[in-house]
């Protein structure tokens, strides 16, 4: 969908369809990154939830975008448990009542829907930027999201820098010592790896980037 | 990874059918994976859940019982069960008389716990929630999520639950289990790393001659590692930052717990007691309970904790009570 300026329904769930593969594909990464930090089951944890999230898309009533998302996120609270299944599940829920009712999005919409959600994950996990949470991919993505959409970019354009800047802010946490969630017990010894919660919130992102812009790819991160 | 399971996929379900078809007159498992006490709810009781990642055999599936736990909620291994369960639990415990939830202190577990209770009030249930951190190894700080909820959760499910069977009501069980998280603390240490089924490879790696400090119950890394010290020595370091914490004080009487970790001989848990009784004595703290066994494990990690819990009449006595348990019974 190169140069298109709006974001369908189908194009809301290949982003979903393409970020549950990505999770698949990158499940004994993610979890290798929480054990060396935490306790070893952010991938797989994900990878179930993300499975369980998309077996129910084919079998929503409405071609409504906000729907979709909220059924997603409905989903991952129910499955994954944890803390990333209340924190991806309510960025999927602000995702959807800020996209309620809709059969198509642009990227002001995308704007505002990330917002909503970078807000709900604050209010509950009441973590701020440097913590070495999934907000140190999130917030940096979203303030290009915000330039490039400012500045007139191409959807295509904002939507790279969006996750061109998720992903510097994924490296980003590498030497940060944690504040928040279970890499926090281990004080000074936590810096030194990468966030595997900032890791799984650049696939998120990345994913909206390669499907919105019909490049799929299958990289490995960091 | 070697493990006695078919597939780690069905590990937790098939953990739950076997201890059904071992312990049906005391427990019934309910959708979504929830253990209910099989008389629940009792009429005018304070229902008592608890949960958290499975993996810490026999907690909290194995406290579900008369004196005890009403529910509790098992995740996935090491991981915080998701709000469902714990409503589902709440609901199925709910005598009329209110509902208690035991809480570790881990991330997630508070987000899935508070969401559950949300949702619990919405349906018109009274809910409080108690959040047990008694883990010194971790410093509550700003720059932390704060101690984790370790040893001292299984003596807060026996007292609490103890109260709630002689009649307390949620406000009196409330604050008795506020009451043990204030006098309880505790720290661990392991010889070995345990495997996730579903991750197939040790959480961490540690040397033949390492161990870890400070460790918590799901196999993330601890505080120091250093060299393999001991038991004697390893005695001393966990129960030093113990008593210098709440402060334990000379006269104190103290429940003392020295819990393994699910790996360990209890020839090694009762050698630690040993030397755990002499450094009490030098510090003029009698011991008024002892409780030594494997009752908050990670796996099959090999190490242990101690926990001490200071004691007064009404903590005594409700740890008398009787219980009967598919882990624990006494006094029945």
């Amino acid at each position: 969908m190169s140069g298109a300026t709006s974001i369908s329904y189908d194009d809301v769930v290949a982003w979903i369809n393409t970020f549950a593969a990505t999770i698949r594909a990158q499940k004994d990464y993610l979890t290798a990154l929480d054990s060396a930090i935490g306790d070893a089951d952010h991938g797989i944890n994900m990878d179930r939830g993300m499975q369980a999230a998309i077996a129910k898309l084919p079998g929503l009533p409405a071609r409504d975008v906000g729907a979709a998302f909220k059924s997603v996120g409905m989903t991952l609270v129910s499955t994954v448990g944890g803390a990333s299944g209340p924190l991806y599940g309510t960025f999927f829920l602000q995702f959807g009542t800020a996209t309620a009712g809709r059969e198509s999005i642009g990227v002001d919409d995308v704007n505002r829907a990330l917002d909503a959600a970078i807000a709900g994950i604050q209010r509950l996990g009441k973590a701020e930027a440097g913590d070495k949470t999934m907000l140190d991919a999130l917030l940096p993505a979203r303030d290009a999201l915000h330039a490039a959409a400012e500045s007139g970019a191409s959807l295509e354009e904002a939507l790279a820098r969006m996750a061109e800047a998720a992903e510097q802010g994924m490296l980003a946490t590498t030497p940060l010592v944690a504040r928040k969630g279970r890499a926090s017990y281990l004080g000074e010894r936590s810096a030194g790896h990468q966030d595997p919660g900032a890791t799984s919130s650049y696939l998120l992102l990345k994913a909206a980037a390669d499907t919105w812009s019909g490049s799929a790819s299958g990289e490995a991160p960091g | 990874m070697k493990k006695l399971i078919n597939a780690p996929e069905s590990a937790v379900d098939e953990e739950l059918a076997g201890m059904v078809a071992a312990h049906g007159d005391l427990i019934r498992v309910i959708e979504p994976n929830v253990v209910v006490r099989v008389d629940a709810p009792r009429q005018g009781k304070v229902g008592v859940i608890s949960g958290g990642g499975s993996g810490h055999e026999p907690m909290h599936g194995g406290y579900v019982g008369m004196g005890m736990l009403d529910a509790a909620c098992p995740g996935a291994v090491f991981t915080s069960p998701v709000p469902d369960q714990m409503l589902a639990a709440t609901t199925a415990v709910n005598g009329g008389a209110g509902v208690l939830h035991i809480v570790k202190n881990y991330t997630g577990d508070i987000m899935n716990f508070e969401l559950a209770a949300e949702m619990a009030r919405a349906e018109g249930i009274e809910v409080s929630s108690v959040v047990i951190a008694d883990d010194v190894a971790v410093k509550d700080s700003l720059y932390t999520a704060g101690r984790r909820g370790v040893g001292g959760t299984v003596l807060a499910e026996k007292i609490v639950g103890a109260a709630a069977e002689a009649g307390a009501d949620l406000a009196t069980v409330t604050a008795l289990c506020q009451k043990v998280q204030d006098n309880v603390r505790s720290m661990g240490m392991a010889l070995t790393s345990c495997t996730v089924p579903a991750a197939g490879k040790p959480t961490f790696e540690l040397g033949e001659d390492e161990m870890e400090i400070g460790i918590g119950i799901h196999g993330e890394p601890g505080r120091t590692r250093m060299k393999l010290a001991t038991a004697d020595e390893i005695t001393e370091m966990l129960a030093m930052p113990i008593l210098d914490d709440l402060p334990f004080r000379q006269g104190d009487s103290v429940l003392a717990f020295v819990n393994g970790m699910g790996g360990t001989p209890l020839m090694e848990l009762y050698i630690v007691f040993n030397k755990l009784s002499q450094i009490l004595k030098g510090r003029g703290v009698s011991i008024g309970r002892s409780f030594v066994g494997n009752w908050i494990t990670s796996l099959e990690m090999a190490g242990c904790s101690i926990t001490l819990l200071r004691l007064d009449d009404e903590l005594t006595r409700f740890w008398d009570a009787p219980v009967k348990t598919p882990a624990l019974r006494w006094g029945i």
